[in-house]
């Protein structure tokens, strides 16, 4: 005899548009990259380290191979020397990728004003989200990774084509 | 005990190789030509053990006939001194000797000198940047490097 069949949670089958299911995974599941040339460095590690814990937003798990990862973190002092080395890295990258410039000197070059240093790394690469600050704040980050969320997760996603 | 060694040395610099050395911010300052600097830093290294060089830089006057200093600094492990070693180049020719054949850092620091102030060193085969690239014009240490001058690589 036939037991009728439990359902196993209140509902069964959900609603929703393949554009935001794609980006509700993808803004959970941030591979970052980190390019850390200077003392933004500190701050984040500080910001990825227990107290404030990336982790918490699924962007835990840094990657050291531009391959693997789909967010680059350009945190730090960029200088001329530097830029082809950023750009080649961000061309490995895997799409979707998305970049986050962390820091006064990788937006705007800071209060350098040199021979050295790249004014602004959105010269080279293009950038998703600025985190101002010398260096910001671990809530700033945290704020700008929420805004990547945000932002990844209401984008359309090239994904979603006619076979899926 | 450090001023001491510092008086006993300027004294034995002064009788022993004729170099008369200042005294500023205790080291002792030599201000030599060009043409003397080999020669002296084989004296220094030889008879008065400064066995360390620490460092080659310049400094640029612009103002000033002639125009570059060119500075190096030596430590003696030995005695625990420093001696500072001052020579002034032109602007027309920014010509000094290596010190390659007597201290082995000097290639590397002479490079940084050459591609910050443009000073050339004699014998020094290997003037390639360190910290700039190929394709970079001018001295970026002069002081007539325009302040906001940016050279783009891409
Ligand atoms: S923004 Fe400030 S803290 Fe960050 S790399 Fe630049 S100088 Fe350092």
């Amino acid at each position: 005899m036939n037991t009728p069949r439990q359902s196993p949670a209140a509902f069964e089958y959900l609603t929703t548009k393949k554009d935001e299911l794609v980006g509700w995974a993808r803004k959970f599941s941030l591979f970052p990259y980190p390019f850390v040339t200077a003392c933004c460095g500190m701050e984040f590690m500080s910001v990825s380290s227990t107290l404030y814990d990336t982790d918490r937003f699924g962007a835990a798990l840094p990657r050291f191979s531009p391959r693997q990862s789909d967010l680059m973190m350009v945190v730090g002092t960029i200088n001329h020397k530097q830029a082809p080395v950023l750009r080649k890295v961000y061309e490995q990258m895997c799409e979707p990728k998305w970049v986050i410039a962390f820091g006064t000197c990788t937006i705007s070059g800071g209060f350098y004003q040199n021979y050295a240093v790249l004014l602004g790394i959105d010269k080279v690469i293009p950038v998703d989200v600025y985190i101002p600050g010398c260096p910001p704040r671990p809530e700033m980050v945290i704020d700008g990774i929420m805004q990547l969320q945000d932002k990844i997760a209401t984008a359309r996603h090239p994904l979603i084509n006619e076979h899926f | 005990m450090h001023d001491a060694i510092l008086k006993r040395l300027r004294e034995r610099l002064a009788v022993e190789a004729g170099l008369a050395a200042t005294l500023s911010q205790g080291l002792l300052v030599l201000v030599q030509k060009p043409d003397e600097l080999l020669a002296i830093a084989q004296t220094l290294k030889h008879k008065f053990a400064f066995d360390l060089l620490l460092d080659v830089t310049a400094v640029d006057w612009p103002q000033r006939q002639p125009r570059f200093d060119v500075v190096y600094h030596f430590y003696s492990t030995q005695d625990h001194v420093r001696v500072r070693l001052k020579t002034a180049v032109s602007e027309t020719s920014p010509e000094v000797d290596s010190l390659r054949s007597l201290y082995g850092s000097a290639n590397i620091m002479e490079r940084e000198c050459h591609e910050m102030y443009g000073i050339r060193f004699r014998d020094n085969p290997d003037l390639r940047p360190i910290l700039l690239y190929e394709g970079f014009e001018g001295y970026p240490l002069r002081k007539d490097y325009p302040k906001q001058r940016e050279q783009p690589q891409v």
